[in-house]
């Protein structure tokens, strides 16, 4: 079993994501020892990119923030190295084809097996692309996350069947960004992959308090919560720690059943 | 490593790298262009606004002076310039917003880089009567205020961009982020042969009655084809349009023209395929301007039209197999060249255009007089006029 299926065994999961580098990576190491240390079960780090094109405005900026702070995928790798030292739950790189792909797919991926990392999440890559990544992924025991999107239809099944990891279930049309309310059926959605697979749903994009939160993961196996705590980081900067611990754990307690 | 062979690949390029949310919407879109390009009414009514709308065929061009002056090849010029709305780009337009109005879209979203595509997109939408909106960066929202004001004349919205270098590129991703907002009464009507799979083939397909023409018209008036075809390269599409009907007629020499801006050896430069490398952004696997760890170069060159990081899928191909060769011309070369044609026959292209009046002027004399060239002047050189004034020192403003 890969180790990111164990981030599924302590009930709900709560999937936190941030940008490595904004604005700072001793910020990011921080922040991410104070996630796993507040109710994480997986956690994933962005590889900043100049031009993310599934992004809303506030994960865009911070991809500026870090780019600009000079932040880049070598030293992303060497500060994944430190942490591994004592965050021992599971991590994935969320990031775009294009920094993996010109890194070298292979070069890229042997060093994050290297470190300890357990997971790839490509938003630009499909279905249909996905043999660029995800033989090489599962040579080195990486799980190459798949995507699920309000207008997949018919193809949840066909994705769901071939998934490594857990199915990233996107909610909502449109970009990442927090959101008042989420109007698709995910449950639905969730159904469909639960019809072909036991892999774990874990349900992204517009999750931003402990109310959507707790009916999202009624629906699922997980939520994932990027933008939110990205705001946090962008309003209290190398301050934030405390802040993102706090709401971590409000998150984790209202997606965990009493 | 094995390399995909998804759908829409030319060689190792092309591809289809977007997110999920948007696979629905290109396979569709691929199905109803399959039906719809073998689809004789639509090809009819395709035609009836070529011709009656857009103005083609346009007019092949015989440059006797400027033949004269550079003594040569015979030079022709294709004068994609005389087209409604200015450029070669209404043709691709007609084509995807009719397609999008079989679709049953009542929406197009466009994104433009000097205004033209855009100026073409609201012009399509009007007559078709449909909702749209175009995204534009913000520094050339800047550089071309008048396109800004026409795309507005016809009812089109414009959203400034300011996300990123304010240019092409981040109009393409903030028009791919709409998309994923809002598809199901959307078309995005991408400008050029880039972006994913089916996009630089409908374009492509759409702007290759350009070739077509040529191949026609240099047979009426030379009784051969020509010996070189020239045009300028952003994403490509003009040139893709100049070259596709003389791909399998391997003695014509395709040339394509990149705006190297300041120079291939500074970084203010968009010359793709001079400076790029192979990679992954914008839906496609192509050449792309990127620094070591993959992210993507702030491209510049005095063209809005060219001011683009990448290179269309099938030039890659076209470059990798040596069938087309592509030139870089620098911002310097291409307003010599803008004010030389104005002086010459009376003509004031395009400044992206320019960029391959600029090469056909070195490389005329390096052919016989019995040889023929064909530049495809892609668009008329208006727009441009106040900003070449202003890079000639001059204190013009629109």
């Amino acid at each position: 079993m890969s180790n990111i299926r164990k981030a599924f065994e302590n009930g709900k999961a709560f999937i936190p994501f941030i940008t490595c580098g904004d604005p700072d990576l001793d910020t990011t190491k921080a922040v991410v020892r104070a996630m796993a240390e507040n109710g994480a079960d997986l956690i994933e780090l962005g590889i900043p990119f100049s031009d993310p094109t599934a992004e809303g405005p506030v994960i865009q900026g911070a991809n500026l923030r870090a780019l600009s702070g000079g932040v880049t995928t070598d030293k992303i790798f060497d500060m994944v190295v430190e942490l591994r030292e004592d965050v021992k739950l599971p991590m994935v790189f969320m990031t775009y084809a294009n920094v993996v792909y010109s890194y070298g797919t292979e070069r890229f991926l042997d060093r994050a097996a290297a470190i300890g990392m357990d997971g790839l999440i490509l938003p630009d890559v499909p279905y249909e692309e996905k043999a660029d990544f995800s033989g090489a992924c599962r040579e080195r025991g990486l799980d190459l996350i798949s995507l699920i999107a309000p207008t997949s239809h018919e193809r949840i099944t066909m994705i769901a069947k071939e998934a490594d990891g857990f199915i990233y279930c996107v909610s909502s049309l449109g970009v990442t960004g927090m959101r008042s309310e989420i109007t698709t059926d995910v449950g639905a959605m969730v159904k469909l992959v639960k019809s072909v697979s036991d892999i774990p749903a874990a349900i992204g994009f517009g999750i931003s308090n402990p109310e959507t939160a707790a009916k999202m993961a009624a629906q699922s196996d997980g939520v994932i919560v990027g933008s939110a705590i990205v705001k946090l980081i962008e309003k209290y900067g190398r301050d934030a720690v405390p802040y993102v611990a706090q709401f971590v754990r409000e998150m984790k307690a209202a997606i965990s059943p009493d | 490593m094995a390399e995909t062979r998804s759908r829409g690949r030319f060689g190792v390029h092309g591809g289809q790298y977007i997110p999920e949310t948007l696979m629905n919407a290109v396979i569709e879109l691929e199905e109803a262009y399959n039906h719809y390009k073998d689809d004789s009414q639509f090809q009819a009514e395709l035609t009836e606004l070529f011709n009656n709308y857009a103005g083609r065929p346009s007019r092949l061009y015989y440059a006797k002076k400027m033949t004269e002056d550079l003594g040569g090849a015979k030079i022709y010029l294709k004068r994609e310039d005389l087209n409604h709305t200015g450029a070669h780009k209404i043709n691709n337009v007609l084509g995807q917003t009719l397609l999008a109005k079989k679709m049953g879209k009542t929406r197009v979203i466009a994104e433009t880089g000097a205004g033209q595509h855009g100026v073409a997109a609201a012009t399509a939408a009007a007559l078709m009567g449909m909702e749209c909106e175009v995204f534009m960066g913000e520094e050339d929202t800047k550089r071309q205020a008048l396109n800004v004001y026409k795309m507005r004349l016809l009812g089109a919205t414009v959203h400034p961009v300011s996300s990123g270098t304010g240019t092409l590129k981040d109009a393409v991703s903030e028009t791919m982020r709409e998309w994923t907002n809002r598809i199901a009464d959307t078309h995005y009507v991408l400008g050029s042969v880039m972006g994913p799979h089916p996009f630089p083939t409908i374009v492509r397909d759409f702007q290759a009655v350009i070739s077509k023409e040529i191949k026609e018209q240099c047979l009426a008036a030379e009784g051969k084809l020509p010996d070189a075809v020239l045009a300028c390269v952003g994403g490509g599409s003009n040139a893709i349009g100049a070259f596709y009907h003389f791909i399998e007629d391997e003695g014509v020499r395709l040339i394509g023209c990149e705006a190297a801006g300041r120079g291939v050896d500074t970084f203010e430069t968009a010359a793709t395929i001079a400076t790029g490398r192979l990679g992954i952004f914008h839906g496609m696997k192509s050449y792309f301007c990127q620094d070591e760890y993959g992210q993507i170069a702030p491209v510049y060159s005095i063209s809005a039209g060219l001011d683009y990081p990448g290179i269309g899928p099938e030039h890659a191909w076209l470059h990798d197999t040596g069938r087309a060769e592509y030139a870089a011309i620098t911002d310097d070369e291409a307003v010599d060249a803008f004010e030389y044609l104005s002086r010459m026959e009376g003509i004031i292209p395009a400044i992206e255009s320019a960029h391959a009046v600029a090469y056909a002027r070195k490389l005329a004399s390096q052919m016989g007089k019995d040889q023929v060239m064909v530049i495809n002047i892609s668009g008329r050189g208006d727009k441009d006029c106040a900003a070449i004034a202003r890079y000639r020192g001059e204190d013009l403003h629109e």
